[in-house]
């Protein structure tokens, strides 16, 4: 992850921005886990075949239970994109700017998912340009996903 | 058939809003006194303005969680009896026009005859908006955002608001003539926190980025103060002090999946009114072109642009045409908007003092008057979940 932003630094992002963590009542428990070994995963209904993300106990399509967590390929376009200049978190002070994508996955039914794009945070960034997957691993011991262009 | 079951359906013109009060506003943690006392004195002027004895209410509805708790209210008021008490759920400023249209349909329904609407403020007391808490680990749908800095309204409005103005065409001009009707408007109220401080297009442009599309410009104030609205129904309204705004139509709710975490709503751009629009013209009878001035919900402008849209007022590829500081500005334009500087110049009031300057349009005493305004619509909340919208006429 030394491609981060070009300055050195490790992740994206400074440490002290708050570490995703499953939700206690595990609805969530197959992303983080899929996370962990770097793979990108959402649910899929394996009633009707309804992707959906973020995790929920019921397909909101078919109202079929327990939808199954389903890998999907870490690739996807970018829908949408901003550079944050007003930092909102503490830890965030020295960061700005910053990159967010929102990235549409490839062959998953439209599930978006947000994360940074690595590189120059000045970088002149396309509507629907490709980008892939790279997961940061953190000190703390979560993984992030963020984005390259491809 | 139909009529008849669109007649028993309806809350129009069974209630109006007949009393409006005011605290002064002030810089956010600059109020000099508790937010609970902040409501009470707002509550007291608009019962003052209506003509009526603060005793007489006996229904309450507010929203975004308002902190000050409807039986503490009613309990330091002396209230006979408390027969409705209501908050619309979700956050920000979504429920401004749904607590109005709760609170018209209470009295319909006969829970009530007289109900206080309010929202205070105070930001020394509490927490402040736009700001992300410092935690160690999060959960749930922000966990997807929250770490990667993507965490306030601001934030997520940009990127939609993006992804719009990518799809339609729009460029800045658009969102700077927004904020500029505001500020022109708070030009001539003084009651308005930038009252006396004009906005340029260049002060516009060389202000700085909150996060791209939006200058510092673009983005609601944050205040303290405290601001309610009293509605009574057909019978009482016509004998108070003041000339009534007629509750003509209210519409409350979100679109498909609009609560989907992470970016997921299906349609991404939306400011969330395309399903209330229609049912609201339906229940009020009328067609867009009938507005005569429109106070819109300024979270930020980028919403405010997607909401005009959404109301029927320019299509998506017109923006440009019709986003103009000609069109937005009273006394003249196609659609003055936010005729007291509303979010952006007026007071950041949760939207509540949009609902006030919508009541001062039909009652002809708004500082940016336009000129024999019998239909005043207002949108509340922008790309948020739930949202809200009301027509007032005179």
């Amino acid at each position: 992850m030394s491609e981060n932003r070009g300055d050195g630094r490790k992740t994206y992002l400074p440490e002290g921005m708050p570490a995703p963590a499953p939700s206690r009542d595990g609805v969530d428990r197959g992303f983080y886990e899929a996370a962990r070994r770097h793979e990108l995963a959402v649910q899929r209904c394996q009633q009707c075949g309804t992707f959906q993300f973020p995790a929920e106990w019921i397909c909101h399509k078919c109202h079929a239970f327990d939808p199954q967590w389903h890998r999907v390929e870490p690739r996807g376009k970018i829908y949408s994109f901003e550079r944050i200049w007003h930092p909102a978190h503490p830890a965030l002070k020295s960061a700005c700017p910053y990159l967010v994508v929102v990235v549409e996955l490839e062959n998953a039914g439209g599930v978006r998912m947000v994360g940074n794009l690595l590189g120059d945070p000045m970088q002149n960034v396309r509507f629907d340009a490709l980008v892939e997957a790279v997961f940061e691993d953190h000190p703390a011991g979560h993984t992030l996903i963020q984005w390259r262009t491809v | 058939m139909m009529a008849s079951a669109m007649d028993e359906y309806t809350i129009k013109d069974k209630a109006a809003i007949v009393g409006i009060g005011e605290t002064a506003y002030y810089k956010r943690g600059g109020a000099p006194v508790s937010e609970f006392r902040l409501a009470l004195e707002a509550i007291l002027r608009a019962c003052e303005d209506a003509g009526i004895k603060p005793t007489d209410l006996d229904g309450v509805a507010s929203y975004s969680n308002d902190r000050n708790d409807s039986v503490r209210v009613a309990t330091a008021l002396g209230l006979p009896e408390l027969r409705f008490s209501n908050m619309f759920w979700g956050g920000g400023g979504g429920g401004g026009s749904g607590a109005i249209g709760n609170a018209a349909a209470a009295i319909a329904a006969g829970f009530a005859t007289h109900v206080v609407v309010y929202r205070a403020l105070a930001q020394g007391q509490f927490g402040r908006f736009g700001q992300t808490p410092a935690v160690n680990t999060i959960s749930g749908p922000i966990a997807y955002t929250w770490p990667y800095g993507m965490s306030t309204p601001a934030q997520w409005i940009a990127l939609r608001t993006r992804r719009f103005m990518h799809d339609h065409h729009v460029t800045q001009d658009a969102l700077a003539a927004i904020a500029m009707a505001c500020y022109q408007h708070a030009q001539s109220n003084p009651r308005a926190i930038m009252y006396g401080r004009p906005l340029t297009r260049a002060m516009y442009d060389e202000s700085r980025w909150i996060v791209e599309p939006f200058h510092l410009y673009d983005c609601c104030l944050e205040n303290d103060g405290a601001a309610a609205v009293i509605l009574t129904g057909r019978d009482r309204a016509r004998d108070l002090r003041q000339r009534p705004a007629w509750v003509m139509a209210a519409a409350q709710g979100s679109d498909f999946r609009q609560g989907a975490g992470a970016e997921n709503l299906p349609d991404y751009t939306t400011s969330n009114f395309k399903t209330l629009a229609p049912r609201l013209y339906a229940m009020a009878e009328i067609a867009p072109n009938d507005v005569d001035v429109a106070q819109v919900y300024e979270n930020f402008t980028g919403a405010v642009m997607t909401s005009i849209v959404e109301h029927g007022f320019c299509e998506g590829d017109g923006v440009m045409e019709f986003c103009t500081l000609d069109n937005l500005t009273a006394p003249r334009g196609k659609l003055p908007l936010n005729t007291s500087g509303g979010n952006l110049a007026e007071c950041y009031m949760h939207g509540l003092e949009l609902i006030i300057e919508a009541v001062r349009q039909v009652r002809g005493t708004s500082t940016a008057q336009v000129p024999d305004a019998e239909i005043s619509l207002v949108a509340s909340g922008p790309m948020v979940a739930p949202v809200s919208d009301l027509i007032l006429h005179r």
